[in-house]
């Protein structure tokens, strides 16, 4: 389990604009291309300095492609980098204000204390 | 010596900024209340005539990652730009330059630690809104210079709240000692209870309203042992997942000092979070 690829994963894509886009409008291309070409990069090394040992388990990469933030918590990923990019993705979307937050709220009811582990 | 003029602590709550500047339909009908308890706690700051801000947050994943994560980390540099492109996008927050009090930086370094703190330090450090709201709420000139501190409350393994604590009384400690003629403010923020991307997030209020009633009392009245006696690193889990922010109110408290009761109190309950603020004269109340 990677709980800290998941969490670098939402992390660089929400501090890209063009990123997070692609991943709201073509999930499954932005999540292969980032695993192939960004999941190794550290981020303040050059490209020749990339680590060499970090992929995704299935059942990450499928929640990921899946835009499946419940799936996410349950997996350990760090629930404030997930609601912020799944805010910047969906509250577009919203009829009415917060509408996207409680909704994504009332889709974890299921979950009981204690969460997830997160610690990475 | 220098002089601290005034300890304050208060949550940051991103959404101020917004909602005091928006007007017509845009205006959410709880802004004007806020807005007259902000002006009466930026007063609170006026009065104590500051020249230079100590101030204490986190950042939320914004330059520090998990591959490099301080526990403590002091800012030192000249300047400091301030928020980042997905606060702007969330909660339209304007970016921000504030200047920086290297003297004070690097003596608050060389003296944490020599007191067996092993504090962490940033060249170029880009503060996100646990610093700039408070300034926002505060002292929106944003005029006067600032030493930044972060804390990690966000990404286990977290120091233990006893540990914030120690580093607020040796923050005040420090301060006190720097051979200046400034007067200092020292400003914290952190969290009441609060749930961030769980089933028990933006709800009509906080979600854990008792947990805030008492730890408003324990901030109020400086009760450091009631506080230390019941929060752990894993209580904190159950007012809500973000609830180790409340650590960082815990170093104000040490700031503060034990027992010592706040001059200025004053909480709002919003939806999703409560929020509170409070101010220590260490010097009496300004005239």
């Amino acid at each position: 389990m990677s709980k800290y690829l998941l969490n670098k994963f939402l992390y660089t894509v929400d501090r890209d604009p063009e990123l997070v886009e692609r991943y709201r409008a073509e999930p499954h291309e932005l999540v292969t291309w980032w695993e192939a070409d960004r999941a190794n990069a550290v981020l303040n090394c050059i490209t020749d300095e990339a680590s060499t040992w970090l992929r995704f388990t299935d059942e990450e990469r499928a929640a990921l492609i899946d835009h499946d933030h419940c799936k996410l918590f349950e997996l350990g990923a760090h629930p404030f980098l997930t609601l912020t990019l799944f805010i910047a993705m969906f509250e577009r979307d919203n009829a009415e204000p917060l509408e996207y937050q409680k909704a994504y709220g009332a889709r974890m009811a299921h979950f009981a204390m204690p969460y997830p582990d997160i610690a990475t | 010596m220098a002089s601290i003029v005034a300890v304050i602590a208060s949550t940051h709550h991103p959404f101020y900024y917004r909602a005091s500047t928006s007007t017509g339909e845009d205006r959410p009908p709880f802004a004007d209340e806020w807005v007259r308890k902000i002006t009466a706690f930026r007063e609170t700051l006026t009065r104590a005539n500051p020249d230079v801000l100590v101030m204490v947050g986190s950042d939320h994943f914004h330059q520090l990652w998990l591959d490099n994560m301080p526990q403590f980390l002091v800012g030192k540099a000249p300047f400091y730009d301030a928020n980042w492109y997905n606060e702007e996008r969330e909660f339209g927050l304007p970016k921000m330059l504030l200047k920086g009090q290297e003297d004070l930086s690097a003596h608050i370094l060389r003296a944490g630690l020599d007191s067996g703190f092993d504090l962490a330090f940033s060249n170029e450090l880009r503060i996100d809104h646990s610093v700039t709201c408070p300034i926002i709420t505060l002292r929106p000139e944003a005029d006067l210079p600032i030493v930044p501190i972060y804390t990690n409350i966000f990404a286990p393994p977290l120091p233990q709240p006893s540990r914030f604590v120690q580093l607020g009384e040796a923050i005040r400690r420090i301060v006190e000692e720097w051979p200046s003629h400034l007067r200092v403010a020292i400003i914290g923020t952190g969290h009441l209870s609060l749930e961030l991307g769980g089933p028990r997030q933006f709800g009509p209020h906080g979600p854990d309203p008792e947990f805030d009633r008492r730890a408003v009392e324990w901030i109020a009245s400086g009760d450091l042992d009631s506080c230390l006696r019941e929060v752990s690193l894993d209580s904190l889990h159950a007012p809500g997942n973000a609830t180790h922010g409340f650590m960082d109110f815990m170093l104000m408290m040490g700031v503060a000092g034990a027992g010592a009761k706040a001059d200025h109190v004053d909480t709002l309950d919003l939806f999703h979070t409560m929020e509170a603020y409070f101010t220590w004269y260490p010097n009496g109340v300004p005239a």
